[in-house]
């Protein structure tokens, strides 16, 4: 991949021509079949053409014009080489790190979700969503982070927008963070309630994690690669054993828990984890999280090439007009904010203005680690909206709606299910769980559980044999739950510094990372704070994800908005006003998006408002609705519904505010003739002594 | 393919593997302290992967959800 201008040949002319016509001819395929169920092949198909046409003339577009990579120009690694966070490295040791640090459980779970309105307003939102916003935000905050010294985002954010800026979106970043482990946590509540199988084998991570923090730091230390295999096999060991355990009458009940019950117990784990020492248990779990990720992906685009399955789900369903199980509200705005990761996701810019910028060893490097980690993310969600796609449609919404609309039988699911029109009898569903050896597989939304499953049929499907089902579902929420956890653990100790830097504001020794009041009390706070949302989930009446999972995207794409609104102001600041909706159209888009979402969950029929007027209403009538048993009940889940609501407004707020501070700054640049884009000065690679 | 390109794939292998858990590279490391700071004594690999196992989980923590 040259960086270097070269006129393409005839031979690479008619190359590219090729790529489009059988892009274009697939993606036809895709949208425009209709009444005969289609391949997943070409979906995957579409998918790659799209990105590697989107990699090769829009990624090259935003190097050479919008951002000006310059091979010839010193990266932070090379001038500020430290051996340890600033370390010129190569580009695919780079991209490697890059991708295993964007890729988490974001872009497996939105895409399952979505399929409740088919696999085609997914499919576009995810093709052309990351090619023209979710890999521009990676690839734009990667470039101007590398000509910052590697600086942070809320430090760029300070610098080019003002400090108030800045600090507004610190505070955005830490309630978005709260909101993201509270609903990561709630989807491992999801999947292992009352399934002693998934809880034994989650709860098996945590010794074998600690075992490997003591083999790592005593027995043989640093060997990471050696640990993580004996901590692989010893998972494999526990989800074999998982099944004789979920058989046993005197077991099992020990390992059967209900929502609220795993909520407490994933409260105290945070709160534990989080204060141990990282070698003992976060590091080692992190290890093997991060190995099984990638291994698992590969194996998931594995299944998916040789099971090459048939998308079961319609393209598009009956529930594009806001009808449907699994979340409210219309394909517009729902469906953008329902997929961040995979499409778009702020997060993202989070980790291109940390690490990365300080590994990269040359400018023309930056394109393919940010724009391609993100088309290689958006793959990933491809590949999980075709497992959920090419699930029974019937077996889909079975696992995917709350208990409210389906109830908690099979005999009253397939009817319900059977009547929105995707025809599935009892015995369907009760099939299903026995083979996934679940008792039920009712109202398991969060999205796991259904790529469990669905990756269960694939690899069933190219490895077959005797309870084989069963060991592959169970490892499918394994892998989610170990990574979900982790997530949990460090995000909880992130939480925690955030805390205790605001607290320290107040009170200068509280801001001691070291002292184990403030450690304590800023993890306490912070476990609170997440939980408390976790909790609310683990009873609110439609099951949890379906409230709080629009929280998340809303939260998520805010954040992307801002680091795009971050691009904009600097493309204009830099005088290069006519790119400047490269940026700028997809930070509007987002804008539009959060704001209707956020209006709609804040008032009209699908908002939190409504949904804590409907139980108030019930309460002073004297009567209790689902799933409240009591009159507290009632009241707490009033109570919920209006802080969401609040929470809901103060993200809309924040989103306004950083607009006003991004125009403002805009409009600034524009009447100034020069460059006003705080940039390191250049300095020519050849000019710096090599280590 | 011959002996040394296949050893060329595995420290690459192995270098990305450790940088998805935090872990630098300690030859890199070795090599920057002897050429711009001989006077640092330089860490075992031990005390090195140590220290930068606690780094790690002190920013962001360099995860996504």
């Amino acid at each position: 991949m040259s960086t270097v201008a070269v006129k393409p040949s005839p031979a690479g002319k008619i190359l590219w021509a090729a790529i489009a016509i059988v892009g274009a001819w697939c993606l036809g395929v895709v949208a425009l079949r209709r009444g005969e169920p289609i391949n997943a092949i070409w979906l995957v198909a579409a998918a790659i053409a799209v990105f590697v046409i989107g990699y090769r003339f829009y990624g090259k577009f935003i190097n050479d014009r919008v951002l000006q990579m310059d091979p010839t120009r010193a990266t932070p690694a090379v001038l500020r080489n430290d051996g340890l966070d600033y370390v010129p490295t190569d580009k695919w040791v780079v991209f490697g790190h890059h991708f295993a640090a964007i890729a988490g459980a974001g872009p497996l779970v939105g895409p399952v979700l979505a399929a409740q309105m088919g696999y085609l307003p997914g499919t576009l939102w995810i093709l052309f969503g990351v090619v023209f916003a979710g890999a521009v935000q990676d690839f734009m905050i990667l470039g101007l982070s590398v000509r910052r010294d590697g600086r942070s985002l809320g430090n760029m954010l300070r610098d080019e927008l003002g400090p108030v800026a800045g600090i507004v979106a610190m505070f955005g970043v830490l309630v978005l963070m709260m909101i993201v482990l509270a609903v990561l946590a709630l989807v491992v509540v999801k999947a292992l309630t009352h399934s002693p199988w998934g809880t034994y084998t989650v709860a098996c991570t945590i010794p074998i994690a600690l075992l490997m923090g003591v083999y790592l730091r005593w027995i043989r230390p640093g060997k990471i690669l050696e640990v993580s295999i004996i901590g692989l096999i010893l998972l494999l060991l526990s989800i074999w054993s998982g099944a004789a355990v979920a058989a046993s009458p005197t077991l099992a009940p020990i390992f059967d828990f209900d929502a609220k019950s795993l909520a407490w117990l994933l409260i105290a784990y945070g709160f534990c984890a989080s204060v141990l020492p990282v070698w003992l248990l976060l590091a080692p779990r992190d290890y093997l999280s991060t190995f099984l990720k990638i291994g698992t992906i590969l194996l998931l685009a594995l299944a998916i090439f040789l099971a090459a399955p048939t998308l079961q789900m319609p393209a598009v369903t009956k529930f594009i007009d806001g009808t449907g199980p699994v979340f409210q509200g219309n394909l517009f705005p729902f469906l953008f904010i329902t997929i961040a990761c995979g499409a778009v996701s702020g997060w993202h810019s989070i980790i291109a203005s940390g690490t990365t910028p300080k590994l990269i060893a040359s400018e023309g490097e930056a394109r393919m680690i940010g724009y391609g980690g993100m088309l290689m993310e958006a793959f990933v969600a491809i590949m999980a909206l075709v497992a959920a796609a090419s699930l029974h449609p019937g077996v889909y919404f079975a696992m995917n709606s709350p208990s409210a609309l389906i109830g908690t039988t099979a005999q009253d699911a397939a009817t319900a299910i059977s009547q929105w029109g995707f025809v599935v009898t009892p015995d369907e569903l009760l099939t299903t769980a026995q083979n996934i050896g679940e008792k039920t597989i009712l109202s398991r939304a969060g999205g796991a559980p259904t790529l469990a499953v669905g990756m269960a049929q694939l690899l069933h499907g190219i490895i077959p044999g005797e309870g084989m089902m069963a060991f592959w579902y169970h490892y499918a929420i394994l892998f989610e739950a170990l990574f979900i956890l982790t997530t949990v653990d460090a995000g909880t100790r992130v939480g925690r510094f955030m805390i205790q830097e605001i607290a320290g504001l107040v009170h200068k020794p509280l801001q001691h990372t070291e002292s184990w009041t403030g450690n304590l009390l800023a993890t306490a706070i912070c476990v609170g704070l997440w939980g408390y949302f976790l909790y609310q989930g683990a009873v609110d009446p439609l099951g949890g994800i379906n409230t709080l999972w629009p929280l998340f995207g809303i939260a998520n794409q805010m954040l992307a908005a801002v680091a795009l609104m971050l691009a904009t102001v600097v493309t204009v600041k830099l005088k290069r006003e006519r790119y400047v909706l490269v940026p700028g159209i997809p930070a509007i888009w987002l804008v539009i998006c959060t704001l209707t979402a956020g209006w709609q969950k804040l008032s009209g029929p699908i908002s939190f408002t409504a949904a804590a007027q409907k139980y108030a209403q019930a309460a002073a009538d004297g009567k209790l609705l689902a799933p409240a048993k009591s009159v507290e009940e009632m009241q707490r889940i009033v109570t919920n519904n209006y802080v969401d609501a609040a929470l809901t407004g103060i993200f809309m707020l924040l989103i306004l505010t950083m607009l006003g501070f991004a125009l403002n700054a805009i409009l600034k640049a524009w009447r100034i003739n020069h460059p006003t884009a705080h940039e390191e000065p250049y300095v020519a690679l050849g000019s710096v002594p090599t280590r | 393919m011959n002996l040394p390109d296949l050893q060329a794939i595995r420290k690459w292998a192995v270098q990305t593997a450790r940088l998805c858990c935090g872990i630098p590279d300690y030859d890199v490391y070795v090599q920057h302290l002897r050429t711009h700071h001989p006077e640092r004594p330089v860490p075992s690999y031990k005390e090195f992967f140590r220290e930068r196992q606690v780094a790690r989980y002190k920013g962001t923590g360099g995860r996504c959800c």
